[in-house]
């Protein structure tokens, strides 16, 4: 190797650290910023300036001891110089330079001050401002993994399936909102508190969907936004460890990407819940989404649609065979679900559980009734179920209508083949 | 991505039982932990007791024979590990950077194999193995 090669390679290797120390430090560093400067928008571009001084720097200095503080200390000087620059153009427009001046330096000392407080509650305000309301829940969901992510706009727009300037639009759009609505850098406070906390755990959970059960796409899953979903839903319970629907909500993200590994065939096809392979769950992220399950229900008080759902598919984790699971629990808390959050939805999975515990026909019961929900027309999963449920009965030429509707409207390529698949093999046991 | 961060204390391979680190030590790795742990990365840890209350099982000859602890030969030994789920290599590198461990600590850094790291052949015999633990009533690891 000529010594030009060791240095690109020097260089790069250098690179890649940079992205970790950023991948580690980004969330911090744009929530402390953010504090200091009140405006989500600047605080990341000073901390996107702070990253580009790394790149820069970094390759000939080397990585810093401690490269967080250092990458904030070098964002903070930009803060300074910027609210320098802008003093000095108002201090031209305004001919009151005494004033302008002190209001500068006391400004300045801020910035100096505000450096080494916690940043925890700093996390937490940029959790609840990226996840604000009067943002798109697609805006909430591009702003939350590329602040508290540090994930770039094309990771997002690779994991979203969508254009890489779509997602830069959407983010740009985002912090204008922000700052016209002047959406103050603070953690809501008392009734708000719990509205606004439930906006926060839906963006995380519409991530962690995308990643789980893909809408659209070829895969069947991508895990990355998963383990993005559940990363910050980790670093959540840590912020705010009392409330109970964080610690429902990292539950049944934590048991249900423990089936990750079952719930994809040889060939990328799905593979159901009950036909998977239970000894390929990881157990790991089961004690931990059992762990979590349980600080939400020692918190007190019921559970919460999030902790209700984590103790659903907690009774799948617990069977070790299908036929070990506790399908009349499972009915009675799909039922408590149904009664907090009602939904088609769950009453279509509650029609599953029931014909589980007490046989095909009590399920078909309840799903006939829902075919006439309007919410559910061209929700593929209804004929699917109703398929299953009829072929269980024997009504196979039923059965086959059912999933051959089901495959027609569903947007995933691997759920379709599977559903023709049991198509067909109704028409072979109708024979 | 899965990585070990596994701690290799000089000298714990001579410990006597019941050598365990001092509060400051403690205190300092404690904070360490804490930071895992609010960066959403930690999935588990543990400290392991030293080698002299332990045993080496070698097989010469194909057949198991037990040495207890302490093991004079033994150059490296574990002292505990952390689990961890990051992004990249230089990700866990740049944790196991940070542990505010001592000049007589090493920490390795190495990554958990997946299903899909093997051949066909291979996963298929891990399935197959998978579903006798499941027949004889063991799950792994629970």
């Amino acid at each position: 190797m000529t010594a030009a090669d060791s240095s690109i390679r020097t260089h790069q290797d250098t690179h890649r650290a940079i992205d970790a120390v950023w991948r580690i430090e980004s969330a911090r560093l744009i929530a402390g910023l953010a504090r200091i400067v009140r405006d989500v928008g600047l605080a990341e571009e000073l901390a996107q300036d702070a990253l580009v001084a790394a790149l820069e720097q970094w390759p000939e200095s080397g990585v810093p001891r401690n490269p967080g503080a250092w990458l904030m200390a070098t964002a903070k000087h930009r803060a300074i110089d910027q609210l320098r620059r802008r003093t000095r153009l108002e201090r031209k427009h305004e001919e009151l330079g005494r004033e302008v001046e002190t209001r500068q330096e006391t400004a300045v000392a801020e910035i100096e001050a505000a450096i080494d407080d916690d940043i925890g509650d700093d996390l937490l305000r940029l959790v609840f401002t990226a996840c604000h309301p009067v943002l798109s829940p697609e805006a909430r969901v591009a702003l939350t993994l590329r602040l508290l992510g540090g994930l770039t706009t094309d990771e997002i727009a690779r994991a979203f399936l969508v254009p890489e300037p779509t997602v830069a639009q959407r983010i740009v759009r985002a912090k204008k909102t922000l700052a016209e609505k002047r959406v103050p850098f603070e953690v809501p406070r008392g009734e708000e508190l719990a509205a606004r906390l439930s906006s926060v755990l839906e963006v995380l959970y519409l991530v962690f969907n995308e990643g789980y059960a893909a809408t659209a796409g070829e895969d069947w899953m991508r895990p990355a936004l998963c383990e993005d979903a559940l990363r910050l839903g980790r670093i959540l319970a840590e912020l705010v460890p009392k409330e109970p629907e964080v610690h429902g909500l990292v539950a049944l993200m934590e048991i249900q990407a423990s089936r990750s590994r079952a719930r994809i065939g040889p060939s990328g096809e799905p593979i159901l819940l009950l036909e998977q392979n239970r000894a390929r769950w990881d157990q790991l992220l089961i004690r931990r989404g059992l762990a979590a399950l349980q600080r939400a229900e020692k918190l007190g008080g019921a559970l919460g649609p999030y902790g209700l759902q984590a103790a659903i598919a907690a009774c799948h984790a617990r069977a070790r065979t299908p036929e070990e699971t506790d399908w009349q629990r499972i009915a009675v808390l799909y039922g408590a679900l149904s009664r907090i959050a009602p939904s088609p939805i769950v009453e279509l999975n509650r029609a599953v559980a029931l014909a589980m515990a007490f046989g095909p026909a009590a399920g078909l019961e309840l799903v006939d009734e829902l075919t006439a929900e309007p919410a559910l027309q061209g929700y593929h999963l209804l004929p699917s179920v109703r398929g299953d449920l009829l072929a269980k009965l024997g009504r196979f030429e039923e059965a086959r209508a059912e999933f051959e509707r089901a495959a027609s409207l569903t947007r995933n390529e691997r759920e379709r083949e599977l559903l023709l698949r049991r198509a067909a093999a109704c028409g072979r046991t109708d024979q | 991505m899965r990585f070990m961060m596994l701690m290799i204390p000089k000298g714990y391979e001579t410990a006597a039982p019941g050598t365990v680190p001092d509060a400051a030590a403690v205190a300092a790795m404690m904070k360490y932990n804490e930071s895992l742990q609010k960066a959403g990365v930690l999935l588990a840890l543990d400290g392991l007791h030293p080698p002299s209350t332990g045993a080496r099982v070698t097989f010469p000859g194909g057949k198991p024979k037990v040495t207890d602890g302490p093991f004079a030969e033994a150059k490296e030994v574990l002292g505990g590990y952390w689990m961890i789920q990051v992004k990249s290599r230089e990700e866990a590198i740049e944790w196991a950077s940070r542990c505010p461990a001592s000049e007589n600590e090493i920490i390795e850094v190495r990554q958990v194999q997946e299903m899909s790291d093997f051949p066909p052949d291979v996963q298929e015999a891990a399935a197959g193995f998978a579903e006798m633990q499941m027949k004889s009533g063991h799950s792994p690891g629970a």
